[in-house]
This record gives C-alpha cells, sequence and structure tokens, in this order.
C-alpha cells in the first residue's frame, strides 16, 4: 500500500464518506467502545468534578476527625481518609490533575517532537540528521521515569515541574517515529515531484510528508495520555509531583500506603482509578491504531 | 568478520551515546539555583570556607571546564561526597546497586522465561480460551503500573494471606552471607548457605513478580504474535507436508525466529524495568539504589542524584548491547545487513 492512499489531503465530502467508514472500523471492536466510554466518562468527572463528586470541600485541605478512616460504606463509597475526607470525591478532582498533566505535557511535547523528526527524515544522509538522531539517541538511553525524577528533584516539587520535567524526556518518541515515516515518505514520488517543481523545503517538509505522518502521530498521542498520566502519577507517588493536600492520584495511593492492610480502601481505590485512566486511554488507543491502520506505533 | 564490525560499531555508538548522557546529567546537577559549595558545608559556614570549597571544587571556572573536571572524576569512579549519607557517592552505590540489580535481574528472568512460555501458549491455543484468558490478562499486565501491582501483591500475598515476606533483602533471624558480589542469592550459593539462599529467593518473590508483570505481559504479546505469523508460513507447511512432527517444528524451525523481536524488546522492558524498580523498593522497603535515588532526590543531593542516573544510564547501555549482540547472533539478516551510512 503506497501512502499517499491515507485520508486527510482529500476533499470534505468524502471526508465525511470517510468518517463513516472509520466509524464502522473504530466500533467493529468492542474494547475500543469500552475504551472510548471510560475516556469520556473521565474527562466529564473531571470537568464537572465540582457539581459530581459527592463532597467538593473534601478535595483540598477538610478535615472532618468524626468521620474519619472509614469504611466504604453508603454515605462515602470509597470510604474516608485518615482525616474524613471521602475518597471518591477526591478521586474525580484527581482526574483533574492526570488529565492536565497528560494534555500539557503532549501539546508541549508533539510540536517540537514532530518537526525535528520531520527535519531528520528530510535531511536524510547529512550531518543534520546525525545530530539530531543522536541527540534523541542519548534521551532515549534512560528511562524517562529516572531522568524525570532528577529534574524533578533540582526543581521545585509541584504539578508544574513535573510537566515540565515529563515533556523534557518525552519529544524524542515523537522524533524516533515521524524520524521513521518521514525517511521512508522522503523517496516517494509526490515528493520527488514537488521538489522537482522547484517547492520550499518548508513545503515539502510541512505539506508533503507531515499530512501523510498524521495518523500515527494521533494514535501515539491517544497510547502516550495513558503514558504521561502514569508517569505523572509516579511521580506524584514519590512526592515529587502533585503536592498534598491537593489530590492527585498517585500521592493519594502513596498518601494510604502507611495504613495498609487495616485501612486499604484509602490506597486500593485511587490506584484502581489509575488503572482505569491508563486502560482507558490504551483501548482508546488500540481502536484509533485499528482504524488508521497506523501500524507503525 | 562482519559480525566483529557490527560490534564494534554499536560498542562505540554507545560510547558517544554515554558522554551525551553525562552531558544531560551534569547540565540537570547545574541548573539547580544555588552555589552547590554552600549547600555542601551548609549555611551557617564562613564566606572563606564557602571560597576556598568552591575553588576546590571548580565552581569558579566556565562550565565546560567544570565538566571537564567532573567527567575526569567520575571516569575514575569519583562521583563526589554524598549531602546525605556524607559518604563518598561511589561507596554509596556499591552498597546499595546490587540489591536493585538483584531484583532487576530476577523480574528479568521471569520477565523472559513466563513472556516467552505464554506466549507461545497463547500461540498454540489461538482464539481457544486458554489464549482468550491469557490474552486479557496481558493486557491488565500492559496498562497496570508496577507500584499498583507491588501494593496489591503486598496487601494480598503479604499482608491478608501472610503467605510472604513484605520487607527487606532477608528475614530478620538470617545471617547475611559475605558480600562477594553483593547479590544476595548468589553470595550465599557460593558460601554453601541454603537457608539464606532461599529465604532471599523467598524475599525476591513478590517484588520481582510485581516489577515484571508489564514486561511479562509486553513479551508474551509480542512471542504470541510473532509466533502465529511465522505458522502461517510457507516453510512452516512444506516441513508438516514432509511428515516433520508438529513438536520437533515448534522446537527446531518455528522457537528461533519467532523470539527475535521478543529479545530485542526485552532489552527496552529492562529500561523500564530499572525504572520501576525505583517505586517497588520503596513499597518493599527494598535496600536498593532507588531507594537511595529517592531519599537523595527529596534532599536535591545532587552528586548522588546524578550517580544514580549516570549508574542507570551505563547498565542500561550495557545490556542494549548485550541483548544487540544476542539479537545478531540469533539473526544473520541484522548482523549481515549493510548498515545505515554505508
Amino acid at each position: 500500500m503506497t501512502v499517499q492512499a491515507k485520508s486527510l489531503a482529500l476533499p470534505k465530502s468524502k471526508m465525511i464518506e470517510n468518517l463513516g467508514r472509520n466509524w464502522y472500523k473504530f466500533s467493529r471492536n468492542p474494547m475500543s467502545i469500552v475504551g472510548l466510554c471510560t475516556v469520556l466518562l473521565v474527562v466529564f468527572l473531571a470537568v464537572f468534578a465540582p457539581l459530581v463528586a459527592p463532597y467538593p470541600k473534601h478535595a483540598g485541605k477538610f478535615v472532618d476527625f468524626a468521620n474519619a478512616s472509614l469504611p466504604p460504606c453508603r454515605r462515602y463509597l470509597f470510604g474516608t481518609d485518615v482525616i474524613g475526607r471521602d475518597i471518591l470525591s477526591r478521586i474525580f478532582f484527581g482526574f483533574r490533575f492526570s488529565l492536565t498533566m497528560g494534555v500539557v505535557v503532549l501539546s508541549l511535547v508533539v510540536p517540537p517532537g514532530v518537526t525535528l523528526g520531520l527535519i531528520a527524515g528530510y535531511s536524510q544522509g547529512t550531518w543534520i540528521e546525525t545530530v539530531i538522531m543522536r541527540i534523541t539517541d542519548i534521551f532515549l538511553a534512560v528511562p524517562p521515569l529516572v531522568l524525570a525524577l532528577a529534574i524533578c528533584s533540582v526543581l521545585t516539587p509541584n504539578l508544574f515541574n513535573a510537566m515540565i520535567a515529563v515533556s523534557l524526556m518525552w519529544w524524542p518518541w515523537y522524533t524516533r517515529l515521524v524520524y521513521g515515516l518521514a525517511s521512508t515518505l522522503r523517496n516517494e514520488f509526490f515528493v520527488n515531484s514537488a521538489e522537482a517543481l522547484g517547492a520550499s523545503k518548508f513545503h515539502i517538509i510541512f505539506k508533503e510528508i507531515l499530512p501523510n505522518c498524521i495518523s500515527p502521530i494521533f494514535t501515539k498521542m491517544s497510547l502516550d495520555m495513558a503514558w504521561v498520566i502514569l508517569l505523572g502519577a509516579s511521580l506524584s507517588f514519590v512526592g515529587l509531583g502533585v503536592q498534598p493536600p491537593k489530590p492527585g492520584l498517585g500521592t493519594m495511593v502513596s498518601g494510604g500506603r502507611n495504613y495498609l492492610p487495616e485501612q486499604w480502601w484509602i490506597s486500593v481505590f485511587p490506584a484502581l482509578a489509575i488503572v482505569v485512566v491508563v486502560l482507558g486511554f490504551n483501548l482508546l488507543g488500540d481502536g484509533l491504531r485499528d482504524m488508521l491502520a497506523a501500524e507503525e506505533v | 568478520m562482519r559480525f566483529i564490525t557490527f560490534i564494534v560499531r554499536r560498542v562505540v555508538h554507545s560510547i558517544f551515546v554515554l558522554l551525551g548522557l553525562s552531558i544531560v546529567i551534569f547540565v540537570i546537577s547545574r541548573i539547580m539555583p544555588g552555589n552547590p559549595a554552600r549547600m555542601a558545608v551548609g549555611p551557617r559556614a564562613p564566606q572563606y570556607v564557602i571560597d576556598e570549597l568552591s575553588r576546590q571544587m571548580h565552581l569558579d571556572e566556565p562550565l565546560h571546564v567544570q565538566y571537564y573536571y567532573w567527567l575526569r572524576d567520575a571516569l575514575h569512579g569519583d562521583l563526589g561526597m554524598s549531602l546525605v549519607t556524607r559518604r563518598p557517592v561511589a561507596d554509596d552505590m556499591k552498597e546499595f546497586f546490587p540489591a536493585t540489580l538483584e531484583l532487576t535481574l530476577f523480574a528479568g528472568f521471569i520477565m523472559a522465561g513466563g513472556g516467552i512460555f505464554i506466549g507461545i501458549l497463547s500461540a498454540r491455543h489461538k482464539d481457544k480460551w486458554i489464549d482468550n484468558l491469557l490474552r486479557i490478562i496481558s493486557y491488565l499486565g500492559v496498562v497496570t503500573p508496577s507500584f499498583i501491582f507491588a501494593i496489591f501483591f503486598l496487601l494480598l500475598f503479604g499482608m491478608a494471606l501472610n503467605w510472604m515476606p513484605t520487607m527487606g533483602r532477608l528475614s530478620p533471624g538470617v545471617s547475611p552471607p559475605p558480600t562477594i558480589t553483593g547479590l544476595i542469592t548468589v553470595d550465599s550459593l557460593l558460601s554453601g548457605n541454603l537457608t539464606a539462599f532461599f529465604d532471599a529467593l523467598w524475599h525476591l518473590i513478590l517484588p520481582g513478580i510485581a516489577l515484571a508483570m508489564g514486561g511479562l505481559a509486553q513479551e508474551s504479546r509480542i512471542t504470541r504474535s510473532t509466533m502465529s505469523d511465522n505458522l502461517t508460513k510457507d516453510y512452516i507447511a512444506s516441513a508438516r507436508s514432509l511428515g516433520i512432527p508438529e513438536g520437533v517444528i515448534m522446537r527446531k524451525f518455528l522457537l528461533k525466529p519467532s523470539l527475535i523481536p521478543t529479545i530485542s524488546i526485552l532489552g527496552l522492558d529492562f529500561a523500564g524495568t530499572m525504572a520501576n524498580a525505583f517505586l517497588v523498593e520503596v513499597i518493599f522497603n527494598w535496600p536498593g539504589s532507588s531507594r537511595y535515588g529517592i531519599n537523595t532526590m527529596l534532599r536535591k543531593d545532587l552528586n548522588a542524584i546524578a550517580g544514580v542516573v549516570l549508574t542507570m544510564g551505563v547498565v542500561f547501555i550495557v545490556v542494549n548491547i548485550v541483548v544487540d549482540i544476542v539479537v545478531g547472533l540469533l539473526d544473520p539478516r541484522i548482523r549481515l545487513a549493510p548498515q545505515r551510512g554505508e
């Protein structure tokens, strides 16, 4: 299959037709629908957390010793923590931090990562390719969590700096993905003909090559939402991300760790919430991959 | 002889990556506002002490000169002093890193062995109930972070059922074997202390499996898909038509080509495993470099942070060279293919 055949460069009417066909392809796998619904639910709960949470005040500094450490019951579905805050409400607010993390990191990471990958792929065989790809290798040589921890630790620990740290670690994955795509696309006929017609490098890179890379990038972004959220939760878990009393999911898991096994619900429900979010974005990403036929990701 | 070139090229490339990594680490440890010399001696030290120390630490020189001194010391095994333990970072790493290595290697074995076994099982019973069950479990394994597995395992097997130890590397009553490699299981075997060996192994199981789950699931998925792809290939069909027994086909024709992608991914997963050890060690009170790393990170102990990250980078790069060599030995297409830039 040639790569030009992929959608996006098509006229509007064709795109709507494609949309229907794509939805059919996507919805054929029930797990993709489960993923989509999970993600929509999590987004809904996060956005409307102050309205849907049973006890919105419990998201911050709030103390109610009379109701501390209650096991799950009808009033507090997921129980309360050691100072009497409703775990369920805090999880809804925790989704806010997780999604913010994912969205901000990806929007910081994708543009430079993709641009570098395009440039490196287009400049195949030149020193530009070597420099960009060797720098990418360096960043890929250490687990992202370790370098992110290191960067977080020299800055003040909070959500903002955690996002900066993860972003600094994450761009090489996009560079490598797009580099692989661009270096094959670079030798396609339509690129050669654009070159022959005297198109500028800018035009070739962003108007000819980039549109053909969109599907894999898009798929990777939805899968990466899961991994970035996970990395954020891990940073919060060791105390370098969202700081208490703010309800980060990882922060909550770590806070309840000392009360295992008697008050298991303090850790277990936020932990399950992390699994649900990660699972949702993964299933959604897998569905998108099948739909867009983006095997490269 | 081409294989030697392949290895040499791979090693040279790794040296450049390591140099680059050392620059990144150096920059990270210097972007921090504040004078490292003042942090080393404390806030109440007189100015002349700080000036003297700054000169000793080459902080009065330009940044690239500082990097030169830092790299020179690092190559001599001198990673500076830790502010937390007040000892040389290299000594700390020697003490703490073997525990992490033991745990990650153990997890690596589970990942490789278990993943390949489950993958083969899945591929042989493709689309039967056992395959479907294993695939669902694999998916959950991939999406569940290891620190959450660790908490669930701790809660279930350690606390609720009380089957397994939940803390440290050895039970309180067991005397540790003399330190030879630092890996307690290996040391106790070397010194013939079987009680310590089984006790250490027993302590490794829960954190090891928690750490391995993600990779295990990944390996089994990859083994399954490559094996079932290869099962439909012509050479398998012709082997069957020649009447070669199924078991022999599996072992002699199918296994080797099917394991190549699994082994390549194993190298990458190993990195993730080491990073996740950071979190699992905290949960199981494992006295390893990750716990040391987190303690030093929370207190902004720059030399120690740089030491931990550098050690992990070196181990990861060495593991990946080994993996590349193994893959090259298994797959002649890789070692004989023209390299990029040729």
